[in-house]
C-alpha cells in the first residue's frame, strides 16, 4: 500500500496518541463537570478529540506528502476549534492568533507541495527518496513546520493559547499536536535532503535558543500554566538539536540522536500532559492561576503536587525518568560526534530548567500566613494523571523495548 | 548478570517502598508511620548485617538489566559498598529515633518522613550501584529527596539555603552527568572494579582521561563539599537537626566522597590515578580543604556553623586518605568514611538536644551545660575529642592510618597537614568543652538558659537523648575494638587489601 506504512516509530507515535488523547478525555469528562463548563460547549470535546485522535495517527502512519499534510492540517484545525471551545474572551484572542499563525504555516507549505506535484507524479515518500528538491523549498516548508510547531522565534501563540485552553486540550496540545509537525519535518528531511548538513545546523541553533529562550521565559512566569507553557516552548528546543545530529554525521551518532529524541518525544507527552491535568487540578483547587496561591497547597493537594513533581522531573531530565535517559543518548551522540556546542547547550538548558521547576515548588514550601479554603478536586483527576507520570518516570529504567521499536536512524 | 539479587532488592525496597506508605498515611497516623519507620528502619539493618555477613564469606550478591544499549543498571554488593551500606542503615536507625523525638508536635511531618525515607533509599542506591550510570541514577535522587528536607521550615532563610543548596547540587549533578556519558563515549561501560579498562587505552587517551577526572571531581566535589565548592553547605544548617545529623554524617556530604572513592579506586583504579598524577592534585585540594574548613570553623559563633565547617574539613580526611598511594592511606580514608560518620552525627544530636532542650544556639550560650544535661554534653564530649584526635576514640586511628600513609606515599608535609589540622581541631572544639564542663552556668546562679522547656523526665526526652548516646558508644567502641573483624578498621583493611593486591 503507498499511503499507509506502519512501522515501529509509527505505531509507537500511535500507541502514544491513543493513550494521550483517552487519557484527556476521561480526564476531560471529570474534570469539566468540576469547573462547571457549559455543557453545550463541553460536549463538542470528545468528537473533536476523535477527529483530532484520527488525523494524527494517519500522520503518523502514512507513506505519502500528501496525506501527510492533509492530516496535519485537519489536525490543526481541530486544535483550533478545541481552543476555542472554553468560549472566554482570552481563548478567542489565543485561538484567533494561533489560527493566524497555523494558517500561515500551512500558506508556506501548501504552494511547495503543490508546486512538488506539479513535478513529480508519485507523491509517496518512497518514490521520493528518489528527489533532490532545491534549498528553498526545504526552508519554505521547514518554516512554516516549525511555525506549526511552535520553535523559536515562531513561538509567540503557544503560550497564550495554553493559558487560555481547557487543560484537557492543553494536554494534548502539547503532548500531540505540535509534535505532529516535527514529526512531519523530520519526515520531510530524512527523504528529501539526507544531505543537508548545513540547514540542520541551523535548525540545531534554533532549538538552542529556543531552550534557552523558552527556560528564561518559563523562569520569569507569574502564572502556573504560563510555566508550564513556555517549558513547552524549552522542550521543541531539544527536539530540534535531532537535525544537526542526524544529518552530517555517522551512523552510530545518527542512530543515538534518533533514538534519543523518539523517546523524547514519548517521555515528554506523557510528562507534558500528566503536569498539565496536575495543573488543572492545582488551578481549581486555589481558585486562581498565579504562583503565588501556591503557598500551603502541599498539605491540601499532595497528590497533585506529587504529580507536578514526577512530570518536572521527566521534563527536566533527571533520573530515573524517559527523559532522563533520552538526554543520556543525546549527550552521548553529541559526545560522539564532537559537536560539543549541544553538550553545553543541554547542560544549561537543564540548570535552567531547575530554576523554573524549583521556583513554583519554592511558593509551595512557604507556609501561608492565613488559612484559604481550597476546594479539594475529585481523586480520579490525580490518579489519571499519576499514571501517565509514573509512566514517564518508568520509561527511563525500561527504555530498553521502546528504543527497539524506533529502529535505526534511517 | 544477577546473582542472588532477592537480599538485595529487599534491602533497597525496605526503605523506598516505605516512602509512598508514608505519603499515603494521614498525617494523624502518628503510632502506624513511627512502627513504619522504625521497623524498616530495623529490617534494613538486618538485612545488611546479613549481606556483610555474606560477603564477608565471599558470596556475591548482583542485580542487573540493560536500558539501553551500551549502558545499565547494575546493582552489587561489593565490601567497599557494603560498607557504606552498613554505615547509613545504621545510622539511619538512629536518626529517625531521633527525628521522631524531634518533630513531636510539628506541622508536616509525614511529608518529612517521606522524604526522609527516599533519601536514605538514595544513599542505600549509591552503596549498592555497581556501575557510574546507576550511581548517577541514586546520586540525583539525592539531590531531589534531600531539598524538600532542607527548606521544611518553609521561612525565607530555609528557602534561601534550599535554593543556594540546588544551584550548587544542580549544576554539580549536570557536570557529573556530563563527565559520566564521556567516560562511556570513550571506553564504554565499565563496571566497578573493572580497572583494566580503563588501564588499557592507549596513552593519546590520557589526557581524556585526565578530563574527564576533573569534571568528575569538580561534580562530585559539590557534594563533597572541597573547597570552593562548599558554599552550600554551612547554608544548609537552617533545616532540622536530624536532616543536619544525616546529611554531614551519611547522605550527602558523604554520598559525594564515596562517590570520589569510588572514582578513583573502582573506575580509574588506583595505579592509573597515579601514573597520570591525579593523587598529588587531589592530596592538595584535600589538604587545602582541610585546614581551610577548620580555620573558619573556629571564627563561628553558632554551633551548628562550626559544625558544619568542621564536617568540610573532616570529609576531607576520607580525600586525603585515598589521595595517598599505598594500603595505609587507603585504610585510613575509608575507615574515616565511617568513622567521621558516627563521631559527626553524635555530635549534630548534642547540638539539636541544647537547641531543643535549652533554646542554645550559641556557643557563647553553652556555660555550665554540663551540669544540666550531662549525658548529652558527654555525647558531645566523645565526638569532639573523636575529632581531635585522642586515644581510643575512632578519630585517633584515622589520622594515625592518614599519618603512617603519608610516610608510605613518600608525601610527609601531609604530616604537617595533619598536625596543623589537628591543632584547630582542638583550638574549635576544646573551648566548647571548657565551657560545657567547667565554665559556671544558670545552675550555678550565672545567666540563665534562653528558652528552657524540659522535654522529659530525664535532662531531655529520651528520644533524643539515646540516639545521642548510642552513636557516642559506637564511636567509642570502634576504637576500643578496632582490632576485631567486623569493625570499620579491619573491614578498611579488607578492602584496601583487595584493592592493592590484584
Amino acid at each position: 500500500m503507498p499511503f499507509l506504512h506502519a512501522d515501529g516509530l509509527a505505531l509507537l507515535l500511535m500507541a502514544l496518541t491513543t493513550l494521550v488523547v483517552g487519557a484527556s478525555a476521561l480526564h476531560g469528562a471529570r474534570y469539566l463537570r468540576e469547573s462547571e463548563a457549559p455543557r453545550r460547549r463541553s460536549g463538542l470535546l470528545w468528537p473533536l478529540l476523535v477527529l483530532l485522535w484520527a488525523a494524527l495517527c494517519s500522520l503518523f502512519a502514512s507513506g505519502h506528502l500528501v496525506v501527510q499534510y492533509l492530516a496535519l492540517e485537519v489536525t490543526a484545525l481541530c486544535a483550533v476549534a478545541l481552543m476555542l471551545l472554553p468560549g472566554s474572551r482570552a481563548s478567542r484572542e489565543a485561538g484567533r492568533r494561533y489560527l493566524l499563525c497555523t494558517l500561515s504555516g500551512s500558506l508556506l507549505v501548501l504552494p511547495a507541495v503543490v508546486w512538488l506535484a506539479s513535478r513529480q507524479a508519485d507523491l509517496s515518500l518512497a518514490a521520493l527518496a528518489e528527489v533532490d528538491v532545491a534549498p528553498w523549498w526545504l526552508a519554505l516548508v521547514t518554516a512554516g513546520l516549525l511555525i506549526k510547531m511552535a520553535a523559536f522565534p515562531l513561538h509567540g501563540w503557544l503560550p497564550p493559547a495554553h493559558g487560555a485552553a481547557w487543560v484537557s486540550v492543553s494536554t494534548v496540545h502539547a503532548a500531540l499536536v505540535i509534535k505532529a509537525a516535527f514529526f512531519m519535518a523530520v519526515s520531510l528531511w530524512t527523504t528529501l535532503a539526507p544531505e543537508a548538513a548545513s540547514g540542520a545546523q541551523l535548525l540545531g541553533w534554533l532549538g538552542a535558543a529556543a531552550i534557552l529562550w523558552g527556560s528564561l521565559l518559563a523562569w520569569r512566569q507569574t502564572e502556573l500554566k504560563s510555566v508550564v507553557a513556555y517549558s513547552t516552548v524549552a522542550q521543541v528546543g531539544y527536539l530540534l538539536l535531532l537535525f544537526p545530529l542526524l544529518f552530517g554525521t555517522d551512523d552510530e551518532v545518527a542512530t543515538l540522536a534518533w533514538q534519543s529524541t523518539w523517546l523524547l518525544v514519548i517521555s515528554h507527552a506523557l510528562a507534558k500532559a500528566a503536569m498539565f491535568m496536575a495543573v488543572g487540578s492545582l488551578v481549581l483547587a486555589m481558585g486562581r492561576g498565579d504562583l503565588q496561591g501556591l503557598s500551603g497547597v502541599g498539605q491540601r493537594l499532595p497528590l497533585s503536587l506529587l504529580v507536578f513533581g514526577l512530570a518536572a522531573v521527566s521534563l527536566l531530565g533527571l533520573p530515573p525518568s524517559g527523559g532522563f535517559t533520552a538526554k543520556w543518548m543525546l549527550l552521548h551522540a553529541a559526545i560522539l560526534a564532537h559537536q560539543w556546542q549541544w553538550v553545553l547547550v543541554v547542560g544549561i538548558g537543564t540548570l535552567l530548567g531547575a530554576a523554573y521547576v524549583f521556583r513554583v515548588f519554592r511558593y509551595c514550601f512557604i507556609v501561608p500566613e492565613d488559612e484559604q479554603a481550597m476546594r479539594v478536586p475529585p481523586v480520579s483527576l490525580d490518579i489519571i494523571a499519576l499514571l501517565l507520570a509514573l509512566a514517564a518516570m518508568g520509561l527511563g529504567l525500561a527504555a530498553a523495548p521502546v528504543v527497539a521499536l524506533m529502529g535505526d536512524a534511517p | 548478570m544477577s546473582d542472588n539479587p532477592g537480599l538485595l532488592l529487599a534491602t533497597l525496597a525496605t526503605s523506598l517502598l516505605v516512602a509512598p506508605i508514608i505519603f499515603l498515611l494521614p498525617e494523624r497516623a502518628w503510632l502506624a508511620r513511627t512502627s513504619l519507620n522504625l521497623g524498616a528502619a530495623l529490617l534494613k539493618l538486618g538485612l545488611v548485617a546479613l549481606m556483610v555477613w555474606g560477603v564477608a564469606r565471599g558470596d556475591s550478591y548482583a542485580f542487573g538489566f540493560t536500558v539501553v544499549e551500551g549502558v545499565s543498571f547494575e546493582l552489587r554488593a561489593d565490601p567497599l559498598g557494603i560498607m557504606f551500606a552498613g554505615l547509613s542503615s545504621l545510622l539511619w536507625l538512629f536518626t529517625t529515633l531521633y527525628a521522631i523525638g524531634y518533630l513531636e508536635g510539628s506541622d508536616n511531618r509525614k511529608r518529612f518522613f517521606g522524604f526522609f525515607s527516599l533519601c536514605v533509599a538514595s544513599t542505600l542506591g549509591i552503596a549498592l550501584a555497581g556501575n557510574l550510570f546507576t550511581f548517577l541514577l541514586f546520586y540525583e535522587l539525592l539531590t531531589l529527596s534531600t531539598y524538600p528536607l532542607v527548606v521544611h521550615r518553609g521561612t525565607p532563610k530555609a528557602l534561601a539555603a534550599g535554593a543556594t543548596y540546588l544551584r550548587y547540587t544542580v549544576s554539580g549533578g549536570v557536570l557529573l552527568l556530563i563527565a559520566v556519558v564521556a567516560l562511556h563515549v570513550l571506553a564504554g561501560e565499565v563496571s566497578f572494579g573493572q580497572r583494566e579498562i580503563l588501564a588499557e587505552l592507549g596513552p593519546e587517551q590520557h589526557p581524556w582521561l585526565i578530563g574527564i577526572f576533573v569534571l568528575l571531581m569538580l561534580g562530585l566535589g559539590v557534594k563533597a563539599a572541597l573547597v570552593p565548592l562548599h558554599g552550600w553547605l554551612p547554608q544548609a544548617m537552617v533545616a532540622p537537626a536530624p536532616v543536619s545529623a544525616l546529611l554531614h554524617a551519611v547522605a550527602v556530604v558523604k554520598a559525594g566522597a564515596f562517590g570520589i572513592v569510588r572514582v578513583v579506586y573502582d573506575v580509574y583504579g588506583i595505579a592509573l590515578s597515579y601514573e597520570l598524577g591525579l593523587l598529588t592534585g587531589l592530596a592538595i585540594i584535600a589538604s587545602f580543604t582541610i585546614l581551610y574548613g577548620s580555620l573558619r570553623a573556629l571564627a563561628q559563633v553558632d554551633i551548628k556553623r562550626r559544625l558544619a565547617f568542621s564536617t568540610v574539613s573532616q570529609v576531607s580526611y576520607i580525600m586525603l586518605g585515598i589521595s595517598l598511594f599505598g594500603p595505609m592511606g587507603t585504610v585510613a580514608g575509608l575507615a574515616h568514611l565511617l568513622h567521621q560518620g558516627l563521631m559527626k552525627v553524635t555530635l549534630f544530636f548534642c547540638a539539636g538536644n541544647y537547641a531543643e532542650e535549652l533554646g542554645i544556639h550559641r556557643i557563647d550560650e553553652l556555660d555550665g551545660v554540663g551540669r544540666r544535661m550531662p549525658g548529652t554534653s558527654l555525647a558531645f564530649t566523645f565526638g569532639a575529642l573523636g575529632m581531635i584526635g585522642i586515644p581510643p576514640l575512632v578519630g585517633f586511628l584515622s589520622k594515625w592510618y592518614l599519618g603512617m600513609g603519608a610516610i608510605q606515599a613518600g608525601m610527609p608535609w601531609v604530616i604537617a597537614v595533619l598536625v596543623a589540622s589537628s591543632l584547630l581541631n582542638a583550638a574549635y572544639f576544646l573551648p566548647i568543652l571548657y565551657r560545657l564542663w567547667f565554665k559556671p552556668g544558670p545552675l550555678e546562679g550565672s545567666g540563665e538558659w534562653p528558652h528552657e522547656r524540659r522535654l522529659g523526665r530525664l535532662e531531655t526526652s529520651a528520644w533524643l537523648l539515646w540516639p545521642a548516646l548510642g552513636t557516642a558508644a559506637f564511636s567509642l567502641l570502634a576504637g576500643i575494638f578496632a582490632g576485631l573483624p567486623l569493625s570499620p578498621l579491619s573491614w578498611a583493611s579488607l578492602i584496601a587489601t583487595q584493592e592493592y593486591l590484584p
